[in-house]
């Protein structure tokens, strides 16, 4: 039966060429012109005549191994079986006589007569690992896309944003005004073997920018709870870090993230995590990075300048309710890392960063069914500390941030949410003094709201509002967004 | 200091991994009707953790910390398959550092790959609605894929630990026998109500129909995984009572609202079926889960019009 599917699978993706090769030849030509349409035409028919062989020649080639496979059956059908196929044969014999009803009309040619009811009642063979996948396609890796896009309102440029006392990196501006697009992301997963995972995740910019925002390999099969990971992967440690920017419940990321890690810890590396063997979920995890993504950074470091360590445990309250919670430590090291700054010239860091976040996300659902309703609040504590010259001038000490965040699913399609995130740099006296770091007395906030419309799992549309004191004075912004998945569809993490 | 302690505190659990006697048999199965199947074939040599419940809807299930500390110790993980838990299932498997329950190793069975498939839509296109591209999953609501899986799950077990084999064996032996008894003694009581028709909330139900010989004549769902918009459902009650719909059905975890409006207005009745075993009180083990399926069934088929049972 698997290979019944599998034939219409094939053909429904045939069916789908000729289309998609018109909608291609039509946004190419905007201006069809009689000759076009004509070449247009003989183009379909090709396309359609191509179609038909190339169908033919599956059919056939289908029917021919479905008859080779069918005489198989019959022939293991013959001989003498082990006890518990006997089994199998006295209950399907019992059951009523009337075979599994035909497949739904107009579907299939009838090419397959006999192994319908062979299908029904003899069970497939319990070990057949791949038996069935006999196309080429099929070991093609899985395929999934995300398309964002928005439309902001910022009462202040988002270009010279900033955030009073913290440097910051490239990603952490708030966006652009207007109509733009969001990152476009295409993901490619597949197991390479018994042993191992793959993952590649390219993100595309708006500004045309592809850059590899994931790609790596992972053990599946290593003993003792262990799993290895190497390549480039965004860090495990806190909670929001792992999560792609499509699954996250508000349009911009929170801002101790924005500031102490540009968003989000992306790096070349290594990852050893460890599961314990109890049924409270614990899980302990380290990694050592390149050290290329800002609060590390600089071209003087050796490879090896990030390194850290996590610890999330969770678990189950009741039906309706589970948590997971953490701790994390990352140690960055800088040599001459630039940041740049609007209208002034760029800072540089030389030195090492020390980030601890505590994390916790509670997710609670009627009988833990969240179709109807449900709710998610979570919250992330970081303390931050730099050690080292901010443009040649010794600096150290401590910063601290914060994010608490509930989203509401109140009935199908619909969600609200609401979030405040600060963080708090420090004052700076002697030549610091009115400097990036120097915060002049003030903690940079934001207060967020948002309203979400599903059209399915697959389409979320997002309104977002955000008063936002990161500057010193409140800033209005106004965000509306898509976030639409295509493709193979993704398992989310918890 | 601190990582002195810390390293002892590792190194004590490690100790506790290594030193749990060999126990049952440690099974994780995905729905609830799995775990009650695994239960009756592996009895006393297995121990059952079911990641979900009859509360829930399966389709979307939260990746939850507990379900991958319980994928860390299984032995066997029992589920759908048939895409049924695309949605949680895979990110599990990933995290739960368990070479054992892998995809394609001994300890991973989908029991959809055991019986024939329904419904395996033509197109595959989003814009159908959530379509399982291998066809529909919901193939417990028919008790012969009950069998054909109960079969194939007990050599199963009989491969995964063969020491207990002669065990598995022979209760699969002795579910069999009441099974067929037992499905005789359904289908005789659903002969009742052969050949009549009935609405679903979802695409739940197409093992079952066909099983009883029922005839479906939609869902209230406009395309699976949709919500009804009330503009749907007031079409459906403009059409249903041409074809002469006598119940609508649902499942315990699905929201009762939509069947029971649509019921009501077409003088039918709307009937939750208990779906899977702990969808209802009776619905206890899989003998109580169709004890109490057709008699919902056929009290709500002969009871005839108005309201909900």
């Amino acid at each position: 039966m698997e290979r019944l599917s599998r034939a219409r699978r094939v053909r429904a993706l045939y069916r789908c060429w000729p289309a998609a090769g018109v909608v291609a030849a039509l946004g190419l030509s905007p201006a069809a012109q009689a000759d076009d349409i004509a070449d247009l035409q003989r183009e379909m028919k090709d396309m359609q005549r191509h179609y038909d062989a190339e169908l033919k020649r599956l059919q056939s080639s289908y029917e021919a191994r479905l008859r080779r496979l069918e005489a198989k059956l019959k022939q293991a059908e013959t001989k003498p079986s082990a006890a518990p196929k006997q089994e199998a044969s006295t209950i399907s014999s019992a059951a009523p006589p009337q075979p599994l009803a035909d497949p739904p009309q107009g579907q299939l040619p009838n090419s397959y007569p006999a192994l319908a009811p062979a299908a029904a009642t003899e069970p497939a063979p319990a070990v057949a690992p791949g038996g069935a996948a006999a196309q080429a396609g099929s070991f093609n890796p899985a395929i999934g896309i995300v398309l964002q896009g928005k439309a902001s309102y910022f009462g202040k440029n988002p270009d010279s944003y900033f955030v009073r006392g913290f440097p910051l990196g490239d990603e952490a501006g708030p966006g652009r005004r207007g109509l733009s697009l969001g990152e476009s992301e295409i993901n490619f997963q597949a197991n390479a073997d018994p042993y191992l995972f793959g993952n590649l995740t390219l993100s595309i910019d708006p500004d045309n920018h592809v850059s590899i925002e994931e790609a790596f390999i992972q053990s599946t099969s290593l003993p003792g709870g262990l799993t290895l990971r190497a390549g480039r992967f965004f860090s495990g440690i806190g909670y929001l870090n792992e999560q792609h920017s499509h699954t996250w419940d508000f349009a911009d990321q929170a801002l101790p993230y924005r500031v102490f890690l540009n968003t989000q810890y992306d790096d070349d590396g290594v990852q050893l995590r460890w599961l314990a063997p109890t049924t409270q979920f614990l899980e302990l995890g380290g990694e050592v990075f390149r050290g290329t993504a800002f609060p590390a950074g600089g071209p003087a470091h050796v490879g090896f300048g990030t390194f850290n360590l996590f610890a999330h445990t969770g678990g189950d309250i009741d039906d309706s309710s589970s948590y997971r919670t953490g701790l994390s430590w990352l140690h960055t090291n800088a040599h001459n890392r630039t940041t740049s700054v609007s209208n002034a010239p760029d800072d540089t860091f030389t030195g090492h960063s020390e980030t601890l976040i505590y994390d916790t996300v509670f997710k609670w659902a009627p009988n833990g069914n969240p179709v109807e309703q449900n709710l998610k609040l979570q919250g992330e504590l970081f303390a931050h500390y730099d050690d080292g010259k901010f443009n040649l001038v010794p600096l150290a000490g401590w910063s601290t941030g914060f994010y608490v965040q509930a989203a509401y699913q109140f009935m199908p399609r619909w969600r609200v949410g609401a979030r405040y995130d600060q963080v708090l740099g420090n004052r700076q006296s002697g030549p610091l003094a009115g400097s990036t770091v120097d915060n002049l007395g003030t903690t940079a906030r934001r207060a967020s709201a948002m309203l979400e419309y599903n059209t399915s799992e697959f389409g979320r549309f997002r309104l977002q509002y955000n008063r936002d004191w990161s500057r010193g004075a409140p800033d209005d912004q106004a965000i509306l967004q898509y976030v639409i998945s295509l493709g193979a569809h993704g398992a989310h993490l918890f | 200091m601190k990582c002195r302690s810390l390293c002892l505190v590792a190194c004590a659990l490690l100790l506790c991994a290594g030193t749990v006697p060999a126990q049952a048999l440690q099974i994780f199965a995905c729905e609830p009707e799995w775990g009650a199947l695994a239960t009756e074939l592996g009895g006393d040599k297995v121990t059952v953790f079911t990641a979900t419940t009859a509360q829930q809807d399966p389709h979307q299930i939260q990746a939850r910390p507990a379900l991958i500390a319980q994928l860390r110790g299984a032995d066997l993980v029992i589920c759908t398959g048939a895409e049924l838990e695309v949605g949680w299932m895979p990110i599990l498997l990933r995290q739960a550092a368990n070479g054992r329950i892998q995809p394609g190793s001994p300890g991973y069975f989908e029991a959809a790959q055991q019986v024939r498939l329904l419904d395996i839509p033509t197109r595959l296109d989003r814009a159908e609605g959530d379509i399982h591209a291998a066809g529909n999953p919901h193939i417990q609501t028919d008790p012969r894929n009950i069998a054909a899986v109960a079969a194939a799950l007990a050599r199963r077990l009989a491969q995964v630990d063969p020491a207990n084999a002669a065990a598995y064996a022979g209760r699969a032996q002795a579910f069999a026998g009441r099974w067929n008894t037992a499905m005789q003694g359904w289908a005789q009581r659903a002969a009742a109500i052969r050949g009549q028709t009935i609405g679903a909330y979802h695409k739940s139900w197409t093992y079952l129909e066909d099983w009883l010989g029922l005839h479906e004549a939609g869902t209230v769902e406009p395309k699976p995984g949709i919500p009804p918009s009330s503009q749907y459902l007031a079409q459906l009650i403009s059409e249903w009572p041409a074809k002469n719909v006598r119940a609508v059905i649902y499942t315990a975890y699905e929201d009762p609202r939509g069947s029971e409006f649509v019921a009501q207005r077409i003088n039918a009745t709307a009937i939750m079926l208990p779906f899977t075993v702990g969808g209802s009180g009776r619905a206890r083990d899989l003998f109580g889960l169709f004890d109490d399926t057709i008699d919902r069934l056929v009290d709500g088929l002969a009871g005839g019009a108005g309201g909900r049972r």
